[in-house]
Parts: C-alpha cells; sequence; structure tokens
C-alpha cells in the first residue's frame, strides 16, 4: 500500500480524477474544444518531456512526427480508403519505423547540433507537406474523414473528450512507469552524463533510439487522432513554430516532470483564447509570459511550485 | 456609397420606430447584434488579415454610428486566427457556442475557411469568406458564402490578356503560401484549356530574399513568352526588381495579390510595364462616372485610406462586401433569424460591392461576374486601367 | 551557361553573406555564455524598420543608419540586461526559451509601432545592374560583400589582437578560469550581446533595399543565420562565416540547377549529412566532453 502512495501514482490519480471530473465545469463544445487540444498537445508533451527532461536530447523538429501523423491518417482514410484505425495505426508504425531509421544518426550529435539536426528534419517534413499539393493538398490543407470503430462514428466534442482524456491517461502510465523501471534510471544516468553512463555499462544509444522512438510514436498517434478530430489539416501542424511551441510547453511546465509537461501543454493551449482581450498586444503579453515566467522559475512551473511547497513545509 | 448609406438609415430608422413600438411591451429592444469574425491578423497571410480587421472595425464603427442595423447597435467579436487553421476552428467554436453571434465574416485564408466549414454546417451557422479558393463554394454548401474572386477567375483573367497579345508559353513562378501555391494550381489546371503552355514552373521559399536563381532560370527557358508570379507581400517587389537587375523583356504579370500601391513603391520603379488582375477599388479614380462600382469603390477608398494612413489593397474590400451583405441580408430577414439571414444572402440580388457586383442563388454562393476583375497596368507610378 | 552559374554564385554570396553576419551574432553570443538566442533574427528587422522609419523623417541616409544600430544595440542591451542576466544560472534550454518569448515580444512590440505591411528602403548606390560576364548584379550585393569583408577583418582583430577580444575567448573557453584571471565575464556577456545585435543590425540595413523589411523579415534570416553557426562548427566565428556563404550558395545553386521547391529542404539536406558525417559542424572544435 505504501507504493500506491508514491507521489507518481498520487498524481496518477489526480489526473485520472481531473479527466473524470472536467467535463461537468465545461458549458459548450468551445470549452471541451480547448480542453481536447490541451490533451492532444500533452500527449505530445509527455513523450517530448521523455527525451528532453529525462534522457536530455533536445527536438526542434517533433511538430514533423506530429504533422506526419495527421497526414498518414488523413491521406489513408482519403485517398486508400482504409478504416481510420488501421490508418492510425500503420501511421503510428510507419512513424515509429522513420523515427528508429533517423534517430542513430541524428543521436549521434550533441546539444545544440542535435538541436540542429532534428530541426532540420522537421522542416525537411514540413516542406515536403508544403510542396506535394497533389497527396497533401498544399498549404491549403485537406479534409480528413469522421473517426469511426466498427461502425460507430465519432463526432461530437465530448465523445472525443474521453479517447484523448484516456489516451493522455495511458501515455502518462506508460512513462511513469518507463521513468520508474531500469530503463529509467538509465536515461537518467544519460543525462547525468552519457560518459559515465557508458562506463558504467548502459547502452547509451539503445535507450536514446528507444525514447526518441517513443516520442515519435506518441506524437504521431496525437496527430491521427487530431486530424480525426478537427476534420482538416494543413501542413501548419508539421511547421517549425509548432516544433518550438511543444518545446515551449515542456521547458515551461518543467523540465523532467511529466505532470509539468501536462501543465505547459495546459497552459500554452489555452493562453492565446485567454490573451484575445488583449487585441492588438497579444503577441507582446505571449512573449512577456513566456519570459517572465522563465525568468522567475527556471526549473519550469511545477517543479517550481512544488520547490516553493517544501520550503514553506520545511519553514513552519 | 452614399447611397448605401442613406437606406440604411431609412431602413434603420423605420426600424427602430418599428422597435420603439415593440418595446412597449418587450425588453429586448437594444439588444446587439452580433457580428463574429476570424481573421489571419498575424502570421503569414498578415498582409491579408490586417485590412480586412480594420475595414470590418471601421464599418462597424460607422453603422453603429448612422444607428445600427434593424435599430439594434452592431457588435463585432473578431479574433486573430495567426494564419493557423486550427486556431481558426478553435475560435468558430467560441463565437457560435461561448459569443452567440448571429453571423460570422472572416476567414482570411481558404486552409482557416476550409476546417471550419464542418463546424458552421453543423451548427447552422450564416458564414461569409473573405478566402479565395473556389473550392469554399463549389460545390456549394448551405451555411457558405463568400466574397472575393476566386483565384481562377485571376488566372483566367491573366490568361486571357496574355491570348490577346498572342502570348502562349509562360513560366510560372509562386511562393510557398496558400495563396500562391492556389494561384499555382488554378495556372496549370487552366493553362491547357486555354491554349497556354507552362514551360517553366518555380517556387520560392518563405521568407526568401533574392529570387535572382529561379528568375534565371525561367529567363533562359527555351520559348518563354510572358512570366506569371503568383504571391503577395514583400515578395511580389522583390520578383520585379529582380525581374529588373537580369535585364528580362518578357511580358511580366503578377496577381490580384500585388494590387497594393506598397507593390509599386517596394520595387522602386522596376513595377513599370506590370500587369495584373485587379478589383475596380485599385483604379477607382480611372473609372468613368457611370461605372455602377464608382461611388461604393471611391467611397470606401476615401474612408480606408483617412482614416488609416495607408494605402487600400483589394483585401480590406472583401472585408467591406461580406459585412455589408451579411448587414443588407439582416435587414431584408428583418431579424437575425439564422435560417431567415441565410436565405436573404442566398437572395442577394445586385449588390454593388467593393469587389463587384453580386447576385447570389442556391447554385451560385459568391454570386461575382467576370467582368468584376479589370486588367491594370503599371505605368508612371500608378495603376492604369487597361481595355 | 557560365553566366547561369555566375548569376547563382551572385545570389548565393548575396544571400550567404547576410546568413553569415546573422550567424556571426549567434557565435558570439554562444560564446560568451553557451546561449542560441532565437531573438537574433530579430535584431535585423528591428534595424532595417529603424531606418526606414528614420529615412522617412527626412534624416540623411549614413546618419540615418547610425542611429539604427545604435537603436537595435540598445535592444541587445536590454534584452540581456532584462532577461538573459537575472536567468543566469539557469539551465541552456530555459535561456533559450527566453530568447525566444523574446522574439516574440519583439516582433509584438514591432508590429505595434511600425504597422504589418512592408516598406522598402533605397539602395546605398542606386539600383542599375552591373554586367559580369553576362550576370546581372545589383550594387547593393556589393555593399553587402564588402562590408562582410570587412566585418571579418574587424572581428578577426578584435579577437586576436586586442585585450577585450582575448578576454571574450577565453572566457568562452573556460568562464571559471576567465573570472579568476579577473577578466569581468558579465562585461563579456553584455558586450556580446551588444555585439551580436550590431551584427544583425548590419545584416538587416544592408539587406533591406534589397529584401524589404517587415516586421516577420527576421525569422527566416534567423533561421538560417542559426544554420550557418551550427554548419560552421558553433562558437567558431570564422566558421559561421563559411557556413552562411555555404548555405547562400548552396541554396541558390539547388534553385537553379536542381529544384527550387526543394530550395531550402536540399541546403537541411546538406546541413544534415555535414553534421552526421561531422557532428561539430565543419570547424567546430572537437573538444573532449567533461565528464
Amino acid at each position: 500500500m505504501t507504493g500506491f502512495w508514491q507521489p507518481r501514482v498520487g498524481g496518477l490519480l489526480t489526473l485520472a480524477l481531473i479527466i473524470a471530473v472536467l467535463p461537468v465545469f465545461l458549458p459548450n463544445a468551445f470549452y471541451f474544444d480547448v480542453v481536447i487540444l490541451i490533451g492532444i498537445n500533452a500527449t505530445i508533451c509527455v513523450g517530448l518531456n521523455l527525451l528532453i527532461g529525462y534522457a536530455g536530447q533536445i527536438s526542434l523538429g517533433h511538430a514533423g512526427f506530429f504533422g506526419l501523423g495527421a497526414y498518414a491518417s488523413a491521406v489513408l482514410t482519403d485517398s486508400a480508403g482504409w478504416p481510420p484505425l488501421l490508418s492510425l495505426l500503420v501511421g503510428a508504425i510507419a512513424i515509429g519505423a522513420l523515427a528508429f531509421i533517423v534517430a542513430e544518426p541524428i543521436l549521434k550529435l550533441k546539444g545544440h547540433y542535435l538541436a540542429m539536426g532534428t530541426l532540420g528534419l522537421g522542416i525537411i517534413i514540413s516542406i515536403a507537406l508544403n510542396q506535394e499539393v497533389t497527396i497533401t493538398g498544399g498549404p491549403d490543407g485537406m479534409p480528413v474523414a469522421t473517426f469511426s470503430v466498427l461502425g460507430w462514428r465519432i463526432s461530437d466534442e465530448r465523445t472525443w473528450y474521453w479517447i484523448v482524456g484516456g489516451l493522455l491517461l495511458v501515455s502518462t502510465w506508460l512513462t511513469l512507469n518507463l521513468i520508474d523501471s531500469p530503463v529509467g534510471r538509465a536515461l537518467r544516468s544519460v543525462h547525468g552524463s552519457e560518459v559515465a553512463a557508458a562506463v558504467t555499462g548502459v547502452d547509451v544509444t539503445r535507450y536514446k533510439v528507444l525514447v526518441f522512438v517513443v516520442s515519435a510514436v506518441l506524437a504521431s498517434l496525437s496527430g491521427s487522432l487530431f486530424a480525426h478530430y478537427s476534420g482538416f489539416i494543413t501542413p501548419a501542424e508539421a511547421g517549425f513554430g509548432h516544433s518550438i511551441e511543444l518545446v515551449t510547453m515542456v521547458v515551461l511546465g518543467g523540465m523532467a516532470s511529466t505532470f509539468g509537461a501536462i501543465v505547459g501543454a495546459a497552459i500554452l493551449t489555452a493562453l492565446p483564447q485567454l490573451l484575445t482581450a488583449f487585441h492588438d498586444f497579444e503577441m507582446l503579453a505571449f512573449g512577456a509570459i513566456l519570459m517572465g515566467t522563465m525568468i522567475f522559475m527556471r526549473k519550469g512551473l511545477v517543479p517550481s511550485l512544488i520547490e516553493l511547497v517544501k520550503r514553506v513545509r520545511a519553514e513552519r | 456609397m452614399r447611397n448605401h448609406f442613406r437606406r440604411n438609415i431609412a431602413t434603420a430608422a423605420v426600424a427602430a420606430l418599428t422597435a420603439l413600438g415593440l418595446a412597449v411591451g418587450g425588453t429586448q429592444a437594444a439588444e446587439p447584434i452580433k457580428i463574429g469574425s476570424f481573421l489571419a491578423v498575424t502570421g503569414g497571410a498578415s498582409f491579408l488579415g490586417d485590412p480586412e480587421m480594420k475595414t470590418l472595425e471601421m464599418y462597424v464603427e460607422k453603422i453603429n454610428e448612422s444607428g445600427g442595423v434593424l435599430g439594434r447597435p452592431v457588435t463585432l467579436i473578431a479574433y486573430d486566427s495567426a494564419t493557423d487553421a486550427k486556431k481558426a476552428l478553435t475560435f468558430v467554436k467560441r463565437l457560435i457556442e461561448q459569443d452567440q453571434v448571429d453571423i460570422i465574416v472572416g476567414g482570411t485564408t481558404t486552409g482557416e475557411t476550409m476546417a471550419v466549414i464542418k463546424e458552421v454546417e453543423a451548427a447552422g451557422m450564416p458564414f461569409i469568406s473573405l478566402a479565395g479558393a473556389g473550392v469554399i463554394i463549389d460545390p456549394v454548401k448551405k451555411w457558405v458564402f463568400k466574397t472575393p474572386h476566386t483565384d481562377r477567375l485571376a488566372v483566367d483573367k491573366v490568361f486571357r490578356d496574355m491570348t490577346a497579345r498572342n502570348l502562349a508559353k509562360v513560366g510560372l513562378f509562386s511562393g510557398a503560401g496558400g495563396f500562391d501555391q492556389s494561384c499555382r494550381k488554378n495556372a496549370l489546371e487552366l493553362a491547357p484549356t486555354m491554349g497556354i503552355e507552362i514551360v517553366a514552373d518555380e517556387t520560392h521559399g518563405k521568407g526568401d530574399t533574392d529570387m535572382t536563381p529561379q528568375l534565371t532560370k525561367i529567363k533562359n527557358t527555351e520559348g518563354v513568352e510572358a512570366l506569371l508570379y503568383c504571391g503577395f507581400g514583400a515578395p511580389t517587389s522583390i520578383v520585379a526588381k529582380n525581374y529588373k537587375q537580369l535585364g528580362m523583356t518578357i511580358p511580366h504579370y503578377q496577381t490580384h495579390g500585388s494590387a497594393s500601391a506598397k507593390f509599386i513603391e517596394g520595387a522602386e520603379g522596376a513595377a513599370e510595364g506590370v500587369r495584373l488582375p485587379a478589383a475596380a477599388l485599385l483604379v477607382v479614380d480611372q473609372l468613368s462616372d457611370d461605372h455602377p462600382q464608382k461611388a461604393v469603390a471611391s467611397a470606401y477608398k476615401e474612408a480606408y485610406e483617412g482614416r488609416f494612413k495607408d494605402s487600400i489593397s483589394t483585401f480590406g474590400g472583401h472585408a467591406y462586401d461580406g459585412l455589408y451583405l451579411a448587414v443588407e441580408a439582416i435587414e431584408r430577414a428583418g431579424s437575425t433569424d439564422k435560417e431567415a439571414v441565410r436565405a436573404e444572402i442566398e437572395k442577394t440580388d445586385k449588390f454593388i460591392g467593393v469587389d463587384g457586383i453580386f447576385t447570389m442563388s442556391p447554385e451560385d454562393h459568391m454570386g461575382l461576374d467576370h467582368d468584376s476583375f479589370v486588367m491594370v497596368e503599371v505605368e508612371n507610378g500608378t495603376w492604369k486601367l487597361l481595355e | 551557361m557560365v553566366a547561369e552559374l555566375l548569376q547563382f554564385l551572385f545570389s548565393g554570396v548575396t544571400v550567404g553573406a547576410t546568413y553569415a553576419l546573422v550567424g556571426l551574432g549567434f557565435a558570439i553570443i554562444y560564446n560568451a555564455s553557451q546561449v542560441i538566442n532565437f531573438a537574433q533574427g530579430e535584431f535585423v528587422m528591428i534595424a532595417g524598420m529603424s531606418t526606414v522609419t528614420l529615412l522617412n523623417a527626412g534624416i540623411p541616409m549614413p546618419v540615418a543608419i547610425l542611429i539604427a544600430v545604435a537603436i537595435t544595440i540598445a535592444a541587445g542591451l536590454l534584452l540581456e540586461k532584462l532577461a538573459i542576466e537575472p536567468a543566469r544560472d539557469a539551465s541552456v534550454v530555459t535561456l533559450i526559451i527566453i530568447t525566444i518569448g523574446a522574439s516574440i515580444f519583439l516582433r509584438g512590440a514591432a508590429e505595434l509601432i511600425w504597422g504589418r505591411g512592408f516598406h522598402s528602403m533605397p539602395a546605398f548606390s542606386g539600383s542599375d545592374p552591373i554586367i559580369i560576364g553576362g550576370a546581372a548584379m545589383l550594387p547593393q550585393s556589393l555593399w553587402v560583400a564588402g562590408a562582410t569583408i570587412v566585418i571579418i577583418a574587424v572581428m578577426r582583430w578584435f579577437f586576436t589582437r586586442t585585450l577585450l577580444g582575448k578576454a571574450m575567448l577565453a572566457t568562452s573557453y573556460n568562464p571559471l578560469v576567465a573570472r579568476l584571471m579577473g577578466i569581468n565575464t558579465r562585461f563579456i556577456l553584455s558586450l556580446s550581446f551588444g555585439m551580436a545585435a550590431m551584427l544583425g543590425g548590419i545584416a538587416g540595413i544592408l539587406i533591406a533595399p534589397i529584401s524589404l523589411t517587415y516586421p516577420e523579415v527576421g525569422v527566416m534570416l534567423g533561421l538560417k543565420g542559426f544554420c550557418a553557426a551550427i554548419l560552421g562548427g558553433l562558437g567558431n566565428p570564422m566558421g559561421a562565416i563559411a557556413g552562411g556563404l555555404i548555405v547562400g550558395i548552396s541554396e541558390a545553386l539547388t534553385a537553379g540547377y536542381v529544384s527550387s521547391a526543394y530550395k531550402d529542404a536540399v541546403a537541411f539536406v546538406i546541413i544534415l549529412v555535414v553534421l552526421v558525417v561531422m557532428p561539430n559542424g565543419l570547424f567546430g572544435i572537437r573538444g573532449t566532453e567533461r565528464v
């Protein structure tokens, strides 16, 4: 029973509780939409955080995997006439394979060189999606069929809420388990010092590749679901701007904190909706908030707040 | 437009009187009419979305100064969708569910518009799009209308002009954005049907600063007789400058994306001789006084340039037309009942707008005729009306 | 054929020189702080927009340029003082996110001050092309290339011959030791942002007559500058110059000979291949990793 009350398990339960209760407080489809987008972004960020926060490998190209997943679903259901669920799975496997192939050469790079490598990869994907007009519809985007499983068509926000909520919960659970497993410990040692990890017998490359593939697959799954949910996608989803947004979510929420990644995704997804009140000052305010938060909460929101709580408790 | 306003005021007065009569019993007399909008004010298409937003804001203000619509004030609820289809969809859900607007006029780009169609159709929300592609209204969607000429119409106009000058082999050059690529796609599709051969097809990237390699390639293409550039914003001027730099002499065409005084200014003399299709708005001073659009277009030009100290572009005009199509339909419907308003938009008959004269029908949700574009040429640093 | 190649090279060198100047800014800031400054492209934009505004106000070109560069340097110093300095001991990724916030902030400010439209700036010495070997070059390209050569020379002199330059290099090798040697590393940090802003600003003013200027103009230039700095080997100023020229020329040649649609993609493929073969860039220091 003591293991049950580990903070991680407690966190998972809290997340499940929030997902279960939240719909009561959402008055209409618009709120559902924002929360669904938060869920989709959070799922990507949970995976990305594994890569950035735990393995210490930055990726500035993850939107590429998200975009590929979205287009795999769109193209396979639309042009090839495949059922959505099959398209989603095939897309995820193909993108996982792609990530596996590029992982080894790319993850040899360190620090900012790795950032550049992943950035280049993302931009190449984005350019291809923009240019292959006959397949993707070009910059104007393409429509995506309604998601259906065995004849059950899913189009309303409420059902989507439960699907996305479920995916987020499962990915979080998997991620937390991965972190607590020997793999996770190996990963943290990679983050601490790759050389030291290698010397003590950790197969550094294998773990880095594993995490890279897991994060790419989660991004691809999120992309597929997003495509079916919104019913329309454009190559902007795979763009550099979106990649940066994802990294920002992870760092803002707090690196090496799975719940931090979720909080970061929630804040950065909801913020533009709150900032509409500022009209022309929207960008200014967004930039200022981003800078301010990172200056005053350097470790990100969640770790900084946990530290604060601990300090207050200790003072008592 | 003066006419237009007078009519507005008259209807407003009538409506106000009726409302006054009703108000004795009811309390909802002055409940505002909510017009929702989402525009690409920032991001890649801000060159289009910014004048659209300014136009909507200015004219909603003017409408309220002259007594509102149906005696009710008009509230504009507008969001910046930042040239992002995902944001556009969320904002449309917000407009429909949260703000409960009566009608939506917006959607700067084709991507943003296409992303929201499913939602507005499901909600039964009248929607007038300001984006260019034909797919928006073809096939016809019950609740979706649009104001601008389709991109295809622009390319059609250019090709007609080329044919008249015996130019058949065209070097095509386009930017990377949605507007640019839609124009390119239409050019590639239309060319064979109009006896035009595309002999070169080049593209430049977002934010490129020098296009001489692509233009060199077009210049050296065997038998090329004309250049058509598809794009908007700063690249239009860069292309004109690079064209001059390379000493190119083949006739140079651009599209309505370049129909802004900024293009001529930015090209610093290199825009001389460039031909493009544009709304009559651009050459309003040169229209004969009996041209049906003259009054509307010159009033718009005067109002916009006076207010913002900025030259007009074709794009702000789309917003003007969208707004007044909506307002007039609401006036004719006598209420903001969505089905009634939708039906009235569809019945729009000879509405004189900035983009042209609109006559809609259940089969045509744009309602612009081919004559609404005019060909213009840059001469002595300004636009000259051809034909 | 030769004329065609020459034409592509002219374009590549002009554009590449701009990338190089922006990349140099990345390298200098990286050396002093290990930070990748994603607001580097915004310096390009601020300088271009300021110059246009000053010219429109009737101020003569040389004075306008000096004031615009001063404004840009001020922006760089303010960025360092208000956003980087207070988060000095934060992790590198945190600092990167701060600079991303800064770039969004600066673009937002520019849109408020100057509007969202684009502006043109007259070329320094006319726009009549110079014909060399059948290829046409704008006089402005000579300005860009010439200014870049002068800057390279000045930078070389600064880093190898002046005490301050040597102090900057020392700081980049080992900040702690540098501090122990009595180098004011805090001042070096400010200086690096000032210098990077100046270089970005000069690039912005040189390119403005060619590219025109608008609030978003720095986004892609900043990204390409980052590519240049990485390709050349991060922290190697001369590598950044070489990287910029390589990216610019390969873009022009790809657009000319291969496919203009995949021009940018090809440039990135080249960078990826180079990095896979040489993980520290072309001229990066293959240093031992600190354990």
